[in-house]
């Protein structure tokens, strides 16, 4: 037993343990609270340093607990886990840091935090599973800690919004369980990887495991945001910012999206899904979201609501690469799954601030706000350059390698998806910037709150400059080993020569 | 016809008669010797059994059916306390109808 | 074994004991003569557990006694995990009780609780159908008496419904046994199992048994007496009557089931059994939704998950053993976790309606914000028994789901999902409550910190039992007579 191997654990009880302290002290302590959550964020990240370098010495650190007879829980860091954990805990710093910001002065802030890192762990559990088993009681335990948050507010609008959630997610869930189970019943245990005992099954209950992928796809697909289960994503704005930035970012879609990534690459292997031709209504239907999303962000006035379209959009570009049959699609997939969290967490934190500083919520309300707020209408412009996909922004690399990837498979249909997506996003975000930068102020602002400070306070606004920063940087370094594209590379190259 | 079959069918139409008296009255007195007579139709199968050995009676029975008489008064005890403070709380002897379930 | 070493006497002797002595000591001493009682019931069974992992079944012959005359008690894998369930949940529920309950009805309260242990474990220990008579006999008068001591007009009421309805299902008990006593000559199980044979009497008399036992189980549509007297009853009450005291007649009635090899032969009343259950889910998980009375809510949610645990009779099937087997452990583990999630779930409603001082669901607004520890205590408990993982209830709904997969049987497979969604909704919908924000003052009384621990302890325990399921699974696989009886 390698002391390497407890590391998996370790990650995950950082923010379980964070959690559970956090419920127990008092409302008031304010500063103890923010001390242990940005701790276990750091310790967190130290700790996902060590498994990286492990994965990258092809060591893969595993726990394993006997729930029932032949069935174990799994904590087991591949490079693939490794990609959301980390994507998960550096932006679980930010967004911490921004929380602490938004949500100073007001209540419940135990309550909220408590399960806020309780959500993380969930995520830190969905991207460690090592078993469609472990990953399912993650993946739900997901959906209880965010429901605290989405209804936190506590007003009428908040608990329609928890409650519509709920429905998609739990229904969701339901789906998922049903196709796990089944999936248990014909194979036995089929830990992540283990894709030839999948390819026996195919084997033997072609029409069967075609059914179970549907259920999974479709149980996953709800989180994942993809049309039609995409109904709840919007609603639950309602949620506070870092919440949004939460859920679309980091946790909810992208867990859905992993799982997604986790079904297709290790239990049903993805040559095997290309040869039963699962992949090509899955390139459909991720498609048909891309533009659908973009087209109803268009038709958007509320800028957190137009930004909930665009990540129904965004999201379903990591489909598209994952159903791309060849390395450059999946490399353009699996990186869009760190570069899309990077842009929109942005965009949410600026949208957040722009609400907490001056009130602004509509977009019409945004004109000449780049005099007011500049630092934070330069972070808006980087993550909207970025989910337009301008060079040098990260997001322009996600589309160069679907794009690579689409010619690869022989789907050159889906060259033109990316094109349209791309205008559609230039014009719903083209206008929103022209209106920050060149249009003059309209009267007063709807509702200031900050008058003495040029821009938003500190803490609202670091964590936006940061992640800006980083969208550019992992364009700009993309060629390094440990930049999101190195990192899905690696993967690739690892899924391909299995 | 042996006393066995007798008592039996004697027990059997007891536990009958007292079914139906529960079920069918309201009162929860008569409900409650309507559960005395099941009961009793029960014991009386039992002792029934008995009887069987010719003469020679199974004792493990009749330390049995004495167990259930214990059993049964103090059911039946149980039973009158309860309806007592009912009838002291609400001064009436019947349960309103049901219509929560 | 003699008398000393052996815990089996003792987890008798101790609580009937108990129920006499805080009968007649002054009021002031009950809490510490039982506290002390406590203390050796939880080691006794503890040290029974230890005893039957290690050395297997154990018998015990009462003051020497033998058969037919004497008391026998046997532990086995099934009746051990039961003794430690009710020592774990019945302590917990006695903490409570002592705190929240005045001097005086605490006083009042000890007699009972310790009769209705006794009996429980009577029960669980019982080598022969009259002593389980008994048992449930004394069952029934401790848990009426406890559900009468709210003393108001509504628990009156619901003690006497339970009273009628649990003394009708006692004698059609009796009367079955008392004719496969007639048929066969003894009332030991293990020798009434040999010698079983299916003529006309016994179908009668299991009949009538069966039909004994589901009433008292309060199985679908024979649930009406169990809501208004488990959601009347004061609350630590209401946690025992949900979390143990139904399970002794369903305990009695799976003895019955697999040790006289009913479904190998009676296959289309198991399927029947599960119908039963399908209904008691649907129907349970709906008037719950439609409640308005949060411990009604609760009550509800009791009928529904028997419905859960009775889908394990059409799945313990002669066809297939591995099904069976997995429809087995499924069902003691829902059971198990039922137990402590319900008893946690209850405690914590008393508490919620304690700060609010009304029991309906509207007056909870602002209650997760006031309360935050044992909203939370509620969520973990409604985690448990929404099947959603991870959870004891989880892995039990997991074992269910393939057990119905492998038998085949995959309209349970509908049931139990619908089922999920329907629990989800009913306890969702209290907790949307209790995150509305209201104009109404906040007034609330403030319950004291330990009370709200015990909640939570209990509630954990049903979250814990999804990592450590292995542990009660291998307890009731541990080889005797009903192993050997399963398919």
């Amino acid at each position: 037993m390698n002391w390497t191997d407890s590391l998996p654990l370790a990650v995950l009880m950082t923010s379980f343990l964070a959690a559970t302290i956090i419920f127990m002290l008092p409302e008031q302590k304010h500063i103890l609270r923010s001390t242990i959550n940005l701790g276990a964020a750091c310790i967190k990240i130290i700790l996902i340093i060590f498994l990286i370098q492990a994965v990258l010495q092809q060591n893969y650190p595993e726990v394993r607990l006997e729930v029932l007879p032949g069935l174990d829980l799994i904590l087991r860091a591949d490079s693939l886990a490794i990609l959301f954990a980390g994507l998960s805990s550096v932006l679980w710093l930010f967004t911490t840091l921004y929380a602490i910001g938004y949500l100073e002065n007001s209540p419940n802030r135990s309550r909220f935090f408590g399960y806020f890192s309780l959500c993380v762990a969930s995520t830190m559990g969905i991207s460690l599973a090592g078993n469609l088993f472990t990953f399912l009681i993650f993946y739900e335990l997901l959906t209880l800690s965010t429901y605290p948050l989405v209804v936190h507010r506590g007003n009428t609008a908040s608990i329609k919004a928890g409650r519509t959630y709920l429905i998609y997610t739990l229904t969701g869930g339901v789906v998922l369980l049903l196709g796990v189970a089944s999936l248990y019943a014909l194979g036995g245990d089929i830990a992540f990887g283990d894709i030839e005992r999948t390819a026996a099954l195919v084997g033997t209950w072609p029409e069967l495991m075609t059914i179970i992928f549907i259920l999974l796809i479709a149980g996953l697909g709800v989180k994942a945001a993809i049309f039609p289960f995409h109904g709840w994503l919007p609603t639950a704005m309602v949620a506070p910012a870092p919440v949004s930035a939460l859920l679309h970012a980091v946790a909810v879609v992208k867990a859905g999206a992993f799982g997604i990534v986790r079904v297709v690459y290790d239990i049903y292997g993805i040559e095997l899904s290309w040869q039963q031709g699962l992949l090509y209504p899955i390139a459909i239907i991720a498609s048909f979201t891309i533009l659908y999303g973009s087209w109803r962000a268009l038709q958007q006035i509320d800028i957190k609501k137009r930004l909930a379209f665009s990540t129904v959009s965004q999201v379903s570009y990591i489909l598209l690469g994952i159903s791309l049959f060849g390395p450059l699609g999946t490399i353009g997939g699996l990186v869009h799954l760190l570069h899309q969290g990077l842009m929109k967490v942005t965009l949410f934190f600026c949208a957040g601030n722009y609400a907490e500083t001056l009130g602004i919520h509509k977009i019409h309300e945004l004109d000449g706000v780049g005099q007011r707020m500049p630092f934070t209408s330069i972070a808006f412009t980087v993550g909207a350059m970025g989910m337009i996909g301008l060079p040098p922004v990260a997001g322009f690399i996600s589309k160069w390698y679907l794009g690579m990837g689409a010619l690869e498979a022989n789907m050159g249909w889906v060259i033109f998806i990316l094109i349209g997506s791309s205008l559609l996003n230039a014009a719903y975000f083209l206008p929103v910037l022209k209106r920050i930068w060149f249009n003059p102020q309209q009267g007063s602002w709807p509702h200031e709150r900050v008058s003495n400070c040029r821009d938003a306070i500190p803490l609202l606004l670091i964590p936006a400059l940061v992640t800006a920063s980083l969208s550019i940087a992992a364009g700009l370094f993309a060629s390094s080993i440990l930049s999101p594209l190195g990192w899905a590379e690696l993967i690739t190259l690892r899924e391909y020569l299995r | 016809m042996d006393t066995n079959l007798i008592f039996t069918l004697g027990g059997i139409g007891l536990c009958g008669l007292g079914l139906f008296g529960f079920i069918y009255h309201c009162h929860l007195l008569r409900r409650l010797i309507a559960f005395n007579l099941i009961g009793n139709g029960t014991f009386l199968i039992m002792v029934g059994f008995a009887q069987r050995g010719q003469g020679v009676t199974d004792h493990v029975i009749q330390a049995l059916v004495l167990t259930g008489i214990v059993v049964a008064v103090s059911a039946t005890a149980l039973a009158l306390v309860l309806i007592r403070r009912w009838f002291h709380l609400k001064g009436s002897t019947q349960l309103p109808e049901d219509d929560a379930s | 074994m003699n008398m000393i070493l052996s815990p089996i006497p003792w987890l008798l002797v101790i609580p009937l004991a108990g129920a006499v002595l805080t009968m007649l000591i002054p009021l002031n001493w009950r809490s510490p003569a039982s506290m002390f009682g406590l203390l050796t019931q939880l080691l006794a069974s503890l040290l029974l557990g230890y005893q039957v992992s290690q050395y297997g079944t154990q018998i015990y012959a009462m003051a020497d006694w033998q058969a037919p005359l004497g008391i026998a008690l046997r532990a086995d894998g099934l009746a051990t995990l039961f003794i430690l369930m009710s020592s774990l949940v019945a302590t917990a529920c006695a903490l409570y009780a002592h705190l929240y309950l005045n001097l005086t009805k605490r006083g009042h309260f000890w007699p009972l609780l310790w009769f209705l242990w006794a009996s429980l474990n009577g029960i669980w220990l019982a080598a022969d159908t009259f002593n389980l008579y008994v048992g449930l006999e004394l069952l029934t008068f401790a848990a009426v008496g406890l559900v009468a001591f709210a003393s108001d007009e509504r628990s009156l009421e619901a003690s006497i419904r339970y009273l009628y309805a649990a003394l009708l299902g006692s004698m059609a008990y009796l009367l079955g046994v008392a004719l496969l006593y007639g048929a066969q000559g003894t009332l030991a199980m293990d020798s009434l199992a040999e010698t079983w044979h299916w003529g006309p009497t016994n179908q009668v008399a299991i009949t009538l048994i069966l039909g004994g036992l589901l009433l008292k189980t309060a199985v679908f549509p024979m649930h009406t007496w169990l809501p208004p007297a488990h959601g009347g009853a004061l609350t630590p009450v209401s946690a025992l009557l949900s979390a143990l005291v139904i399970k002794a007649s369903f305990y009695i009635l799976l003895r019955f089931w697999v040790e006289f090899e009913v479904y190998r032969h009676l296959p289309s009343l198991s399927q029947l059994l599960g119908v039963l259950g399908a209904g008691a889910i649907i129907w349970g998980g709906w008037m719950a939704l439609k409640q308005t009375h949060l411990k009604m809510v609760v009550a509800y949610s009791t009928v529904a998950q028997i419905g859960y645990i009775s889908l394990m009779f059409p799945l313990l099937t002669a066809e297939n053993s591995e099904a069976s087997l997995m429809a087995y452990h499924g069902g003691i583990l829902m059971l198990l976790a039922h137990a402590f999630a319900k008893a946690g779930m209850f405690l914590a409603a008393g508490n919620l309606i304690y700060c609010t001082g009304k029991p309906d669901l509207a007056s909870l607004a602002g209650m997760s914000r006031y309360r935050p520890l044992n909203i939370f205590a509620f969520g973990l408990a409604g985690v448990s028994l929404m099947g959603l993982p991870p959870s004891g209830g989880f892995n039990a709904k997991w074992l269910l789901l393939q057990s119905s997969f492998l038998s085949g049987q995959w309209w349970w497979i509908v049931v139990l999902l619908i089922g999920s969604l329907l629990s989800a909704a009913y306890i969702f919908r209290v907790f949307a409550y209790t995150y509305q924000e209201t104009e109404a003052t906040d007034s609330f009384r403030r319950p004291p910190i330990t009370i709200e621990l015990i909640a939570l302890c209990l509630s954990v325990a049903s979250i814990l039992l999804g990592f450590l399921s292995i542990w009660p699974v291998n307890v009731v696989s541990l080889p005797g007579p009903f192993m050997e009886a399963m398919p």
